[in-house]
């Protein structure tokens, strides 16, 4: 295989054929998913294993064993598809190793007790794409990471990989690329939802010859991961759309801003740019167009406000990441006061096949005003946790049940916060609703980055609020005061209430400042602090009511207005919550019934999670 | 005089004030954190004046101003792992440890951090400790694995 620079245009077709003659000799290839997710259920050990036995079995040359990035069903992890044939084998330990090797690779038997079995039917399902979770979903940019190795350019070009960008590069001049992004009708996928096409074609037209496009990995909403997935399992697809982006605004110069959080997605794009530059794919001329382009890696600070642009901007500058006043866009004034395009992860991921299959193939996906599919993050008291990417305009029901499967423990499902800490959370009953832009923005909740944690009624929505303004005031920067001094406000309004100190003004107040924070905060992280507070307030009106009338927490967990107690009758005096107390509260000798100590007892809830009989209840 | 370390740390970065955050992360990275001493060589070395330095390393949560512990626990406290215990695990953590978060255990082995999300959302609660993520956390496991750590126990802390 060539692995010199490619010169020209003709180099690239040749090289992708030869890598695919060379995969067609395999008779098989075992994909481990080695994200994050899976990595943490220990499949590294996995991979080791495996690669151990097919060098026993002297397999090693004809069976590839592909480590990828996240396959989005992680609560089934270690997950292993075999290929061609696809068998899915899911929660795969280093011991089922040997068996996998011997039986399903030597011997083409299926091991019975790997596959998944569905719960509703409960039989076993042979290959992934059969189960439901995946079944019900639309995957086009997650399915790429079950294709590929983060880690190789080659694995990438072999399905198609920078032929979006030599048809960019050599048949469409840079309005015509804008043009089709416009027409594709995409939108941010990051959170604002807006206009792909209408940022390009305004950095376009910005004067000035040193323009720069960025991504925004700093992917900061608690309970959204699909960015995170998106650079570590597939980081050439996020370069190519990068420079197809940049080809069209007229930059020649890229930054990806990353967590730092996020080690294996900084590691993984670090080695994707290294090798698009080794293989001309990055640098001066590339393909031998007039077009040149390089990328640098930021690792960001950990500052949510950082996922603002302007404050993201001020970060790479190496300053303090505070927003400024957008009066002028950072597509005329961004990074350096230069025209600069930011668009995250996910959107310069829709990019490539934008530009492949053309602007109509993507605008016939989606729902009006809502194109494409959008990553989401389905995560909480559900029983499919994972990623799942779906066509925009499905209904939050068809995801949360359809996908997601329901509540886990036979507990009843109560609300779903999409959005983040910017986004608000929708009751059951708004189930129906599409996950489009405007149809949850409407409801007063916004589809965001994609994340969605559905709660059942074991979850307090008093609780919930004040968990997202602690977050908040933890990450407001402090520049303006409307964000600054309001969410404390909120905060201290919001903890009154949850410690049975609320008044009947309490939530009119709340209310109040909720709407003067929106309209004169200076960023989108203060305009939308108030969310969480007033769409709970919108829907879950009558917790509120409780806590401040009553005194009482409905779902038993604000602490202050609960008592934990053990109930004599099941406590069989084993001693686990006395020692597990770190507080000491608990007395009680051995055969002796438990005692909590209400003077003593923190509500910390240890004792109750380590408690096997569930003796121990709250009050 | 700086010391040895720090210059060869620098390298890439001097007299580059736009590489300051990059600088920090390098030196946070080497040493742990970041002293008074590292702060006043960055800001000789990429010619930022030292209150810029100190402005940036304190708005940035990736930087600490402390010394911390031998094993960083680090528990996530994004929503998804939050509606799923996750103040449980940090509760467990802080008494276990005997110190707030961001301070170090008076043995100097345990820093506990709280992260607002480590993005691996559908395996919450989730722990990391030092470089390993540890899923579906309860105070029980987290006992468990704060034992290992304490007796040297690396291979039984990765089974937590």
């Amino acid at each position: 295989m060539s692995k010199s620079k490619l010169k020209t245009i003709k180099d690239l077709a040749p090289l992708r054929n030869s890598l695919i003659k060379e995969r067609e000799k395999l008779r098989a290839t075992i994909v481990i998913c080695g994200g994050t997710g899976c990595q943490a259920s220990r499949s590294l050990a996995v991979i080791d294993e495996v690669k151990k036995q097919l060098a026993k079995h002297k397999l090693k040359k004809s069976v590839n064993v592909r480590t990828t990035g996240c396959h989005g069903f992680c609560e089934q992890g270690p997950v292993m598809v075999i290929e061609p044939d696809e068998i899915f084998y899911c929660h795969v330990s280093p011991d089922d190793a040997a068996e996998i090797v011997t039986k399903t690779i030597r011997d083409g038997e299926i091991i019975e007790r790997l596959l998944y079995t569905d719960p509703v039917s409960g039989k076993t399902i042979k290959t992934e794409s059969e189960i439901p979770f995946y079944l019900a979903q639309d995957r086009y940019l997650l399915a790429q990471n079950r294709q590929v190795n983060p880690c190789s350019i080659e694995d990438y070009i072999a399905i198609g990989g920078y032929s979006a960008l030599a048809k960019t590069l050599f048949e469409l001049p840079p309005e015509s690329v804008v043009k089709e992004i416009v027409n594709s009708e995409l939108r941010g996928r990051g959170g604002g939802g807006f206009p792909t096409g209408r940022k390009w074609a305004e950095c376009r037209e910005a004067p000035g010859d040193e323009k720069y496009v960025i991504c925004n990995a700093d992917e900061g909403d608690p309970g959204a991961y699909m960015d995170r997935c998106v650079l570590e399992g597939n980081p050439h697809l996020v370069l190519e759309g990068m420079m197809i982006g940049a080809w069209a605004v007229g930059a020649r110069k890229g930054y990806v801003y990353v967590r730092n959080e996020y080690p294996l997605a900084v590691k993984h794009i670090q080695l994707a740019v290294e090798q698009a530059r080794k293989l001309g794919i990055l640098g001066e001329n590339i393909f031998g167009s007039p077009f040149s382009f390089d990328v640098d890696i930021a690792r960001g600070g950990g500052a949510f406000v950082c996922g603002e642009s302007t404050a993201l901007m001020a970060s790479l500058e190496g300053k303090v990441g505070e927003p400024r006043p957008k009066d002028v866009h950072t597509v005329v004034d961004g990074l350096w006061h230069k025209p600069t395009t930011l668009n995250n992860v996910e959107t310069w991921a829709n990019v490539p096949s934008i530009i492949k299959n053309g602007a109509s193939w993507f605008a016939s996906k989606g729902a009006k005003g809502s194109k494409g599919t959008k990553i989401l993050a389905l995560t909480g008291h559900i029983k499919n946790t994972g990623l799942v990417e779906v066509e925009m305009g499905k209904s939050i029901n068809d995801v949360v049940f359809g996908i997601g499967g329901g509540a886990t423990n036979g507990k009843a499902i109560k609300a779903v916060q999409t959005g983040g800490p910017s986004g608000g959370c929708l009751p059951v009953e708004k189930f129906d609703l599409p996950v489009d832009f405007d149809a949850l923005a409407d409801a007063g909740s916004m589809v965001g980055s994609g994340g969605m944690v559905v709660m059942d009624e074991s979850t307090c929505m008093v609780d919930v609020a004040k968990y997202f303004l602690t977050f908040l005031q933890d990450e407001s920067c402090g520049k303006c005061v409307p964000c600054r001094l309001g969410i404390d406000r909120m905060l201290e309004i919001v903890t009154e209430i949850s410690e049975g100190r609320g008044t009947s003004d309490h939530i009119e107040l709340l209310e109040d400042l909720g709407d003067t924070m929106s309209t004169t905060s200076l960023c989108g992280l203060g305009k939308t602090a108030a969310n969480p507070v007033l769409s709970t307030l919108r829907y879950f009106r009558d917790e509120y009511e409780t806590h401040i009338n009553e005194k009482k927490c409905p779902a038993g967990v604000c602490q202050a207005l609960i008592t934990y107690i053990i109930d004599e009758e099941k406590c069989t005096c084993c001693g686990l919550c006395k020692r597990a107390c770190p507080h000491n509260a608990i007395a009680g000798k051995k055969k002796q019934v438990h005692s909590i100590d209400v003077d003593l007892c923190q509500k910390c809830g240890i004792c109750m999670s380590e408690c096997k009989f569930d003796a121990i209840q709250i009050q | 005089m700086p010391s040895p370390t720090i210059t060869t740390l620098l390298e890439g970065h001097r007299s580059q004030p736009h590489q300051l955050i990059e600088a920090l992360q390098d030196v946070q990275k080497h040493y742990g954190y970041i002293s008074e001493d590292s702060m006043r060589s960055i800001s000789d070395e990429l010619g930022v004046s030292l209150m810029e330095v100190y402005s940036v390393a304190s708005f940035y949560k990736a930087f600490s101003l402390q010394p911390r512990g031998k094993n960083i626990i680090a528990v996530c406290t994004g929503t998804a792992c939050h509606v799923r215990g996750a103040k449980m695990v940090l509760n467990q953590a802080i008494s276990q440890i005997g110190a707030e978060p961001g301070e170090i255990s008076k043995d100097g082995l345990f820093t506990i951090e709280h992260v607002n999300c480590l993005g691996a959302c559908a395996l919450g609660p989730v722990v990391t400790e030092n470089e390993s993520v540890h899923h579906h956390m309860d105070p029980g496991k987290l006992r468990k694995l704060i034992k290992s750590l304490k007796k040297g126990d690396k291979e039984g802390a990765s089974h937590v």
